[in-house]
């Protein structure tokens, strides 16, 4: 009943961000800001699990398909394709849910627990669109952006450790990847980015946002944005994967 | 003009509010007091509308605030000025920011026009050249100052302030009593203030409403709070000057 309970009041929570904006301007430029803050903020640590991800992931399936009968450019396959799939936009949602889901909580709960929440509405500010609409905005628009580097990186870091390791050169991984690459993988991808960057700032605001109590029940609401991120994210990648692939 | 009529308000069946109705006159300095616990603060919450009373209505000159829709409530918002007990001045902004942040939201003022103004509010707040600091690198007192300049940017009606003086020391907190004073007059505003602050009220009151248990104990003028003959309000008076 609880968790019935918190979803409905989460679903009451987005409904009350969508009313006419007091003034658009302030929207923008608040929207733009998360934007730097989720996007630029967050590129470097994108960087380097994508590197790291791609060089691994070829390693380990270099490992266990290396074999006089299977061509080399198949490793190029499957690192390719798996970066696109599932682990760049899976494993980069999973570090931002860490990374902005719990900024993004405990900044809301900040203002919530200090009545600086309490402030915008008597100002005649509706406070959850206000706080919470521009970071989802810009999520939406900045977490694809990340998915789609990470996708790029990836592949890199599959060529460097390929190279490096000796096992593949960059032409038989290349080859690989253009061999088995479809265009709709890439709309898989990002169908995933979307849904992903919507539950990370949308629930982490919810928890920002439903915070009450003082330093304590911010950290605790910091926590719960993560863990629910997370889970909602998993969950959401077996439905997708199971109705689009 | 504010007016309560019978407001009530229950959290999960437990009354807090039993019931008050009381009115708040324009260009007067209006004082709630009473001890903690006994729902002075849920009412200013019920009157600015964080809370919903579970019966009774308030009136803003005559609009019943409890039942406007969303958009009406907002415009009757922006009539108000709010002073917080912890000032809920936004950290990331700097002062400037904060007192422009309302002519930002609901005004076409150009930025000459918006710096403008707040340069008069805080001058009003006797707090000029502040404007690029934030608010964690300004003490206490000058915090509630720009928190008044704040709620004074837009051409307001109402000020509520709750417990304007908590955590100040005597000497700040008698000028922030003279600025909310001051400012009732300049303005003609209606202002109401929770405090437990006695030497508050005989300072700056013209009005007091004593909350006691949820209900308005006794209405009256300042001057005649010590022969009210109340047993509860003597007993707080005597208890507050004995603190």
């Amino acid at each position: 009943m609880t968790f019935f309970h918190e979803f409905g009041k989460y679903l009451l929570f987005l409904k009350g961000m969508f009313s006419k904006p007091e003034k658009l301007s302030v929207y923008i430029d608040r929207t733009i800001t998360e934007m730097n803050n989720i996007g630029v903020g967050s590129l470097t640590i994108v960087v380097i699990i994508a590197i790291f991800q791609g060089a691994v992931t070829t390693l380990q399936i270099a490992y266990q398909l290396i074999s006089p009968l299977i061509a080399k450019p198949v490793i190029g396959s499957i690192v390719s394709d798996s970066s696109m799939l599932e682990l760049a936009p899976t494993i980069t949602c999973l570090v931002l849910a860490g990374k902005v889901g719990s900024h993004i909580a405990s900044e809301i709960g900040s203002m919530k627990v200090r009545e600086q929440v309490d402030a915008l509405e008597v100002m005649g500010i509706n406070s959850s669109g206000y706080l919470a609409l521009p970071k989802i905005v810009a999520g939406l628009i900045m977490i694809p952006l990340l998915v789609i580097i990470s996708i790029f990186l990836s592949n890199l870091g599959g060529i460097i450790a390929g190279e490096a390791s000796g096992i593949l050169t960059s032409e038989e991984y290349l080859q690989g990847a253009r061999q088995s690459f479809l265009p709709y993988n890439l709309f898989f991808a990002l169908v995933k980015a979307v849904t992903y960057a919507f539950i990370i700032t949308s629930v982490s605001a919810f928890q920002g946002y439903t915070t009450e109590g003082g330093a304590l029940e911010v950290g605790s609401s910091s926590t719960k944005a993560v863990v629910y991120s997370a889970v909602a994210i998993l969950f959401s990648d077996y439905i997708l994967a199971q109705l689009l692939l | 003009m504010i007016e309560l009529k019978d407001v009530r308000k229950s959290f999960d069946g437990e009354k807090v509010l039993n019931g008050i109705s009381t009115k708040f006159e324009t260009g007067k300095v209006n004082l709630v007091i009473g001890s903690s616990g006994h729902g002075k603060s849920v009412m200013m919450k019920c009157m600015v509308g964080l809370l919903s009373p579970t019966s009774g209505n308030v009136y803003y000159d005559d609009r019943d605030f409890t039942n406007l829709d969303y958009s009406e409530l907002r415009a009757v918002r922006r009539e108000i000025g709010m002073l917080f007990q912890g000032t809920a001045l936004f950290d990331s902004l700097t002062v400037e920011e904060n007192v422009e942040f309302t002519l930002k939201m609901f005004t076409k003022m150009t930025k000459a026009e918006r710096r403008d103004r707040v340069n008069f509010c805080l001058e009003q707040v006797d707090m000029p050249g502040i404007n690029d600091k934030y608010p964690a690198e300004i003490s206490g007192g000058m915090q509630k100052r720009v928190g008044i300049a704040r709620a004074i940017a837009l051409d307001i009606k109402y000020l509520f302030c709750d417990e304007p003086n908590s955590g100040l020391d005597p000497v700040t907190s008698r000028l922030i009593d003279e600025l909310l004073q001051q400012i009732t007059e300049d303005f003609n505003i209606t202002t109401i203030i929770n405090t437990h602050d006695m030497k508050t009220v005989f300072d700056i009151g013209d009005d007091v409403i004593f909350i006691y248990k949820g209900t308005n104990e006794w209405n009256g003028k300042v001057k005649d709070i010590k022969t009210s003959g109340n047993e509860m309000l003597t007993n707080f008076i005597e208890a507050s000057f004995f603190d």
